[in-house]
Formats: structure tokens, sequence, C-alpha cells
């Protein structure tokens, strides 16, 4: 399932990744050994059931959380063995998360929401082109109260790129959209993917959107059951579900 | 234990920290409203009770002298119930080993059977035995202030002569409750001593046989003291009446009545603010409870749960915090309000107190807490109430925001990100956010008001002292004497400087208002007494006319220019008309003011004066109050620096207390505005503060935004702290306003930067037990949730 004569750029490396909870007496074993590489500029799906394990390997790679064991590389950097203040730098200068639930902050205004990274990021872009790519030019100046879910879900991808990360990690990011909607942000992650060459991980326990992917990583009670080379990627406007 | 209400507890558990800032708050309102209105009851209630038990008068006059067989004709007026007379003389003391002057003020008993009415409370020793000429009874505060025991012995300068006596007995005496040198401006128990002795030989020793100079009386009940007073006056003048009053105008009594009159403000103003800004906290902490319990209120609701039962549910927790501040809060109370009662009783000499706490006072606190806690957050739980379930199951409507006024205007280039969501937070809720500012303030104000004491004193003690007295001692002559006295005073090694004064009791009377008080003679251009002008400067004084006390004047409702009528009560008694010609400022007491030699004309008596001011050189003052004691003539000395430093020891106690408690409280509101203000901006604002720690910022850029805001609050708040702390003053100040002395509104800059200072401290422990929250804050579990 590796490919190890596989000469793209290596962005993640994780090998032997095991994540155990303790959930009052109990032990919860959410990842049980995970092995992985995710390359530049690859669009990759993480697909499972709930409670395969999926988002806590999306928050392990996101340095937001830490593995129990194992060993998870960002190009040369150790994640495993970073510190809040390392993990801190590491999510603001080379992640861009987008949330099922989009997290913007309701007292900024679209522009302001991306702003509020750019500002704080090495080289980002203006936020008004962040939002161009999305698709929202137009609506700059609105308060998330005043728009849609689909509109709120796409300024979060725009604050996600706005820093032009390496990584872009989106956790259920059409999770709260109809169809419909769902396709236009996922239109949005597709081009961001393209454009600018983002690598892109991407959870979802929908598989209709496996289709869009490069590589469909199935997850299963903590452990990685099949990966699945897409060798006809669609595009995600042809997706349905 | 139904399940509602375990729910109940265990969100009192969760919330403690916020539960008990709150309580904290009520804490404090329900200990100063039962401490002053314990104080206040157990007060008068002891007062009525001593004054009752020893037969305290009603009516009291003195007169320069008359024979013994008046008390017939005074005790056949209409209404009058008991009379006694008394011979009352003034005196010089000589205390062994104690060097400075003292005077005294010497009350005759009768020779057997003990005094009819003031009757005297026995703390040691024995009464004197029937007709012994050398046995005294001492009062207990000047007893203590030279640690005097029976079997000890004084002297005492009775005529110009000199007279052994042993003190026999310590005693108490409703008529001194608060005792004061006549004339002084403050307590000083060192160097003024009210004593006892037997009529027969104080008489003889002040050459007063068969005669008397007192008499109290008490009257029949249903007796009205103005009739009997007005007969008084007519029977007493002949004999050289000074004026009868009635207990109200009683010094010792006029004092206690201000001091517990004040202590029933107190009791209002305070906890008043306490209760309003717990009711107001406890609205903000329920409101954002019931929004974050929505879900939980649908479901119950989904169950079955009637509407009543969930208001009722909320409640309860407000209820349960009431209870646990006004439990606490009534037995800190009681507490302190029996040791603010001590405090009291052994400033005013009570012999006992009789502590009560008033159930109405228990009654009281716990009824207006609760009704303001209760309508405070009835908003909240009728929302509870009125939602219905199916609206409650879906989240609340996103929270709406907009650009703020500095924005729009213009501004909006010059904010960051985070300070948008600082000033935006804070707009959003205007209402909320003033409260907060509001409430901080009222910490700060409360602050003011607890040194507010000790600056005022300070000042009045200034200006008193360091501008308008500036003697270093007075000398009052037993009669009035000649200008040649002043010869013999400027002889004295040592001294510098003489100023005659001479003073006359008067009634002054314009249009139906009436004020009895002394009429002061004082040396143009002099430079130990000044009159001040109302700006504090010293007056140039007029030729002709007198110049009043300020308030005085308020109280006779006179400016200058009318025609103000004197009716003199010494001497020939004349009754003079003479114009007020000024106004001078003066925080203690209400007096008139004349040029010396426009006195002596209008009283047609030639060079007289009364006594004199001396400045004294530091070292030879020892050697000038020996000489002193030894003129025949002198009836009184007063030391102005040992006066005032006797003043600030009597007071410090109190004034200490005050200030600890009021900082004290100041700092629990301050702690229980900020931190509850902070708790619920982490509530509402939690998932976004972890959403932009998810997306790369530091645990010190959210905190940034949160505590932000909160600093922002309070910096906003102190200005607002220093109004609400000088309007609080000017308020106290304009309730204490007497003629026995008014308070200035003085607050020294040490004052603001002691607010100021606690109300920040306060603020930055709330922000660091903040900061410390934000640092544990869950960023995986954001990701999950939705609002």
């Amino acid at each position: 399932m590796n490919r190890t004569t596989d000469d793209r750029e290596v962005v993640f490396h994780a090998s032997g990744v095991t994540k155990v909870y303790q959930m009052g007496e109990v032990q919860v074993h959410a990842l049980r050994g995970i092995d992985l590489d995710l390359y530049a500029g690859e669009l990759v799906v993480l697909l499972g059931p709930s409670g395969s394990g999926k988002s806590t390997l999306l928050n392990i790679l996101g340095g937001l959380d830490t593995a129990t064991s194992g060993h998870v590389s960002y190009h040369s950097r150790d994640l495993t063995q970073a510190d809040d203040k390392e993990l801190t730098e590491y999510r603001r200068y080379h992640v861009g998360f987008v949330f099922q639930f989009y997290n913007l902050i309701p007292s900024l205004t679209a522009r302001e929401n991306v702003a509020a990274v750019t500002e704080i990021a090495r080289h980002p872009m203006a936020p008004e082109e962040a939002l161009q790519i999305v698709g929202l030019g137009k609506r700059l100046d609105h308060f998330p109260s005043q728009l849609s879910g689909g509109e709120q879900q796409r300024i979060a991808i725009a604050r996600a790129i706005a820093k032009n990360p390496a990584v872009l990690l989106c956790d259920e990011p059409t999770g709260a959209l109809d169809s419909t909607t769902g396709i236009v942000v996922l239109e949005a992650l597709e081009r961001v993917n393209k454009e600018l060459g983002t690598t892109t991980v991407l959870i979802t326990h929908n598989a209709g959107i496996a289709d869009m992917a490069d590589r469909v990583i199935h997850l299963a009670d903590g452990a990685i059951s099949e990966v699945h080379v897409n060798t006809v990627k669609k595009q995600a406007r042809d997706l349905s579900w | 234990m139904r399940a509602l209400d375990i729910k109940v507890w265990r969100e009192l558990w969760t919330m403690r920290g916020q539960v008990l800032a709150i309580a904290a708050v009520i804490v404090s309102g329900v200990t100063t409203m039962v401490m002053f209105l314990s104080t206040y009851d157990s007060l008068m209630h002891t007062r009525e009770t001593y004054y009752r038990d020893y037969r305290f008068a009603e009516v009291f006059a003195s007169l320069k002298r008359a024979p013994n067989h008046l008390i017939s004709r005074i005790a056949a007026i209409p209404g009058v119930e008991r009379v006694e007379t008394r011979v009352v003389a003034a005196v010089n003391l000589d205390i062994p080993g104690f060097n400075e002057p003292v005077i005294g003020k010497l009350n005759s008993l009768p020779d057997e059977g003990g005094a009819l009415l003031n009757r005297l409370y026995l703390r040691q020793g024995r009464f004197i035995e029937p007709y012994r000429d050398d046995e005294v009874m001492v009062s207990e505060a000047f007893a203590n202030a030279h640690r005097m025991r029976p079997g000890d012995s004084l002297f005492a300068i009775i005529k110009g002569k000199r007279q052994a006596l042993t003190i026999v007995g310590i005693v108490l005496s409703p008529e001194y409750v608060y005792q004061i040198a006549p004339g002084a401006f403050f307590p000083d128990f060192k160097r003024y001593g009210v004593m006892w002795m037997g009529r027969t030989a104080l008489a003889s020793a002040y050459e007063m046989e068969g005669a008397f100079n007192d008499v109290t009386l008490t009257l029949s009940s249903g007796g009205s003291p103005g009739t009997v007073l007005d007969q008084l006056d007519a029977l007493l003048d002949p004999y050289g009446g000074y004026g009868a009053y009635a207990r109200a105008d009683q010094f010792s009594h006029r004092f206690l009545s201000e001091e517990i009159r004040q202590l029933r403000t107190m009791a209002t103003v305070f906890p008043l603010i306490f209760i309003g800004v717990a009711a107001f906290l406890l609205n903000v902490v329920i409101t954002r409870l019931i929004s974050t319990q929505r879900d939980q209120i649908a479901i119950l609701k989904a169950f079955g749960y009637s509407n009543v039962a969930v208001g009722a549910h909320y409640l309860k927790l407000v209820l349960l915090i009431v209870l646990l501040g006004v439990v606490l809060g009534v037995t800190l109370g009681a507490y302190w309000g029996k040791e603010l009662s001590l405090i009291y009783m052994e400033f005013y000499r009570f012999p006992y107190l009789h502590y009560l706490l008033p159930p109405t006072a228990v009654i009281t606190a716990a009824g207006v807490t609760m009704l303001a806690a209760v309508s405070g957050t009835l908003l909240a739980v009728r929302l509870a109430v009125t939602l219905s379930p199916a609206e409650a199951m879906r989240p609340e409507s996103p929270v709406i925001y907009r650009a703020t006024l500095l924005e729009r205007i213009g501004l909006q280039r010059f904010f960051s990100q985070p300070t948008k969501m600082i000033l935006r937070h804070l707009e959003r809720r205007p209402l909320k956010s003033l409260l907060s500012i509001i409430g901080i303030a009222l910490a700060g104000g409360i602050m003011m008001v607890g040194n507010f004491q000790e600056d005022a004193i300070s000042y009045m003690v200034d200006v008193q002292f360091s501008l308008s007295k500036r003697d270093d001692l007075s000398v009052r002559f037993i009669d009035p004497t000649t200008r040649r006295a002043l010869h013999e005073l400027q002889s004295m090694t040592g001294v510098r400087h003489v100023e005659p004064f001479r003073t006359v009791a008067v009634r002054m009377r314009f249009e139906h208002r009436t004020y009895r008080t002394a009429l002061e003679g004082v040396e143009p251009g002099g430079e130990l007494m000044r009159v001040l002008d109302t700006t504090l400067r010293p007056i140039e004084m007029p030729p002709e006319g007198v110049v009043l006390t300020d308030h005085l004047a308020t109280i006779l409702g006179v400016v200058p220019g009318d025609l103000l009528t004197i009716e003199v009560l010494e001497e020939s008694q004349p009754v003079l008309q003479v114009p007020v010609a000024a106004l001078t400022k003066q925080y203690l007491g209400v007096w008139g003011y004349m040029r010396i030699d426009a006195l002596n004309r209008l009283m047609r008596e030639g060079d007289v004066i009364s006594g004199a001011y001396l400045a004294v050189a530091p070292g030879d003052r020892e050697q000038v109050y020996a000489e002193l004691k030894e003129i025949p003539r002198v009836a009184g000395t007063v030391v102005r620096k040992s006066a005032i430093k006797s003043f600030y020891d009597t007071m410090a106690e109190t004034v200490l207390f005050f200030s600890f408690i009021a900082n004290l409280l100041g700092a629990t509101i301050a702690v229980g505005v900020v931190y509850n203000t902070a708790r619920i901006a982490l509530s509402e604002r939690g998932r976004e503060l972890a959403s932009l720690r998810v997306l790369g910022f530091s645990h010190g850029e959210i905190g940034y935004i949160l505590l932000g805001e909160l600093a922002l609050l309070t910096l906003i708040a102190i200005p607002l702290a220093f109004l609400v702390g000088e309007g609080l003053c000017a308020f106290l100040a304009s309730q204490f306003k007497t003629d026995l002395y008014r308070v200035p509104l003085v607050l020294e800059p040490d004052t603001y930067a002691n607010a100021a200072t606690v109300v920040l401290l306060s603020a930055f422990v709330s922000g660091v037990v903040i900061w410390r929250k934000l640092g544990k804050l869950d960023l995986v579990a954001v990701l999950k949730t939705r609002e």
C-alpha cells in the first residue's frame, strides 16, 4: 500500500502512530499504529465512519493534539516532540484549518475574519484576494450573521488559505451543508488545491466526495483499512450525494 | 432529592467561583446593613436604658448664683417633675507626673443619698463619704487616660486655692457620654477631666455656700420643655441665668444623636450599592447560564416539566446564592456590629452595651436582598420559561455585530482585528458594558468614602488650627479682667506673643430664629487668632458689626448687611442690634466674631478681656505651664498641639476600622464585577478564542482579546469611580452638616490613588485567574461542536 518508490516531496511522514484517550476509567484506542506519507500538492480524502479515528489523525497532523506513541513529522519538523509554543507557531505559519461549523469570529466581517489570520502570518495574500478565490469578492464587509452557511464556510476556506499554508486540513467541511451548497464549497477547495498547489486533507464520512481526491484513505477502528488511488479524478461540480 | 434539585446543587458547584464572587458582594451588602442597623439599634437601646436608669435630666440651666431656697419655686413650675440644684466649678487640675495644663469641671453631689438626677454609674471604688471635703470621683475617660485608680490623689486649684483630693471612685455619667471641654473642638481625655465632689465641700471651696449655680430637672410626662424653659429663664434671669435649654440641646446628647443618625444614613447608602451590584451580577450570570442551557430547558419541557417548574428551578439557584450571602452576611454583620458597637461604647462612655441583633435588621437585609436578586434575574428566568421546546432545541440565532462608532467615523484603520473584536463586543451589549463599568466605579467610590473621613478630618483640623487658631496655648481667666493681665503673661520667659480675646455667651436672634452661642472679641490684625473668609483668607475685621460662621448665618437666615439681635447672657445682659458684616468659613462649631474693642464698647465695659492666646518658644513650654498654674486668676489653659494629637489618637481606631472595611468591601465588589464579567466573556467567547488558537494565535494573543476588554472596562471605570466617590462623599458631607461640625468635601490625591490601585489590583487578580483558564481551552472540542 505504500508507494515507496514515489519521488514526490513528502510533506507529512507518520509511522506507528497510536493515540490512547483515558475516558474516565476506560482507555479508548483512537489510533492503533498508523503509517502514512502525504505528498506535496495532493488532495487526500480520509474516509471512515464516525469513531474511526480520522479526526484524531487530522488533529495530530494539524498540531492540535499529540500522538501517544509513534512518530509524525512535517517536512523535517518533528511534531511528536513539539511543545505548545512550537505547535502554535506551526499552526500559525504552516497549516490552514477548515471546520465543520466554520468557527468564524462573529464580531468580525468576512474581510476582517481573513485579516485576523493574515495579520499574524508571514507571507499572506490580501484578504480580498483570498475571498476572491472562494467567490466572495463581493461580500467583503458582511458579518457572519448576514451570510448563508455555504458563504460562511467559504470565508472559512479563504481564511485558511490566505496565509498561503503548505497544508490545508478540512474536517467535514460540508457536514453542516446541503449538497448544492456543499458542492460550491468543494469547488472552492478544489480550486485552491489546483491553483495554489496546497496539500489538502479532507475528512468526510461521505463516500460521494471521495471521487474528487487523488487518494482516498479508508480508516476503520483506528487503523488504515485501505488506500485507493483515483486514476480519474472527478470534478467537484460533477459530484453528487 | 429530586433530579432537578440535584441539578441545582451540581450547577452551584460547577459555577462555584462565580457563586462565591456574587455571594461575597451580597455578604458585603448584608454585613454593612446588619452591622450599621444593629449598631444603631444597640446604641439607641443602650442609651435609652442608660438615660432612664440613671435619670438623665431633661432641662438644664446654669447661672451665676442663686440662693438655695429658689429650688422650691423652680419645683413649682407646672410640668416639672424632679429638680436638682448643683454647684458646678471650672477648675485647674494638677496631676502628679503630668506637666501639661489640665482643666476640670467639678460637679457637686448631694452630701447624702446620691444624686437625684444624672446619677453616677460606679465603675470602680466607692461613693464619697458624707461631708468629706477631700474625696472626689472622676470620670472613667479621664481616669483611664491617666491610669488613675481609687486611692490616687490629685490637686485642684479652686478659686485660686490648691486643694489635695483623693480619688475614691471612678464613674460614668449620662450627662457626659461625650466629654468635651467647653469651647474645645474635640475630646481630650488627658487634659479635661469631669469630677464629682460633695456639695458642702465644693460650695465652701467655690464660695457658693447656701447657693447654687446649676440646675437640672426632669419633666412630668406630657410636660412640654418649651413653657418650662420660658418660666425657668424668667425665674433665673435675676440671678444671672445663662439661658435654660432642653435635652435636645445638651451637648453630649446632641453629639451622640448626631452620630447615631449618621449610622442610619450609612445603613441605607452602602447596602443599597452592594445589593444593586449583586442583582446585576446575578442577572448576568443567570442569563448566561440559561442561554447555555437552552437545549436542556427544551428537553425538560419536552418531558413535560411545566413552565413554572423550569422557572422555579432557576429561581432556586438564585435564591440559594442569596441565602448563602445572607447567612454569611448576617453572621459577619452581627460580629462586626458588635465590634463597632464596642468602639462606640468606648468612644462614648457607656457603662454597658446592650448589643441587639434586631430581627427587623435581619429580615430587612434578607428581604431587600432577595427582592433585588429576584427582580435582577426575573428577565433571564422569564426567557427560560417562555422558550418553546422546539425553539429551544435549535441553537441560538447568531449574534449580530456591527462596526463600532469609532470605526464608522473613520478610525478603523488604526485597529487590529483583535482590537476590533474588543470594541465590537463591548458595543454590542452597551448596557451590560455600562453596568460593569458602573459596578467597578462603585467599588472605587466606596473605597474613597473609606478614606474620606480621614482626609476631611485632617483638612478641618488644618483649617481650624493652622490657618485660623494658631496659638500654642490659650489661657482663660476666671472672671473677665483688664488688659493689664496681658503684661504678666507677656513677661514670662519664652512667651513670644500674646493676643487677648473676650468671649461672652449670647443668644442671637433674627426674625423668629434664635441660636445660643458665644461671641468672641478678637484683636484686629491678630496673628494667633485669624478669622477667615469663605475662601479661607484672613479677614480684616470690620470696625463695627459681627462676623458669623457661614453655617450660623444659614441657621439664622441672615446675609451680610442684615441687622442681628444679640442678647448677651452675661453681666448686665444688654440686648444689642449689630449688623452682620461678613461670613467666615469654619468647619467646627458656630460662633460670632467682632473686634475686641467694638465688643467692649457694646458691652460698655472698658478694656476687658476673657483670656489670651499665647505663642511660646518650644523649649520654654514646661516652664510656662508651671508658672501659669501659680496664677490664681487663670481658670484654665488649653495646649493646642497636644489637643490635636490626642484627638487623632482617639479617632485613629474608628478611622482605621472604617477605612479597612471600606477597602475590603470595595475590593469585594471590584473582584465580583471583574471576575464575573470575565467569566461570562470566557464562556460566551471560549469557542471563538479556541478557534483562534487553532488558527495559530498564541495564548497571549487571545488573552489580549479577552483581558483587553476587561482592562478597557476597568480603565474607563476608574475616572468614573472618582466621580462616584466624590458624589458619595458629597452626599455624606451634606448629611453630616450640623452646627456641631460640617464635613468639608476634601479628598486627597492619596485617596484617589488608593481607590485606583485597589480596583486595578482586584482586576489584575481576576485577570490572572481567567488567564490561567484560557490556557486550558479545549482546542479539539471546538472543532466538533456547534455553538
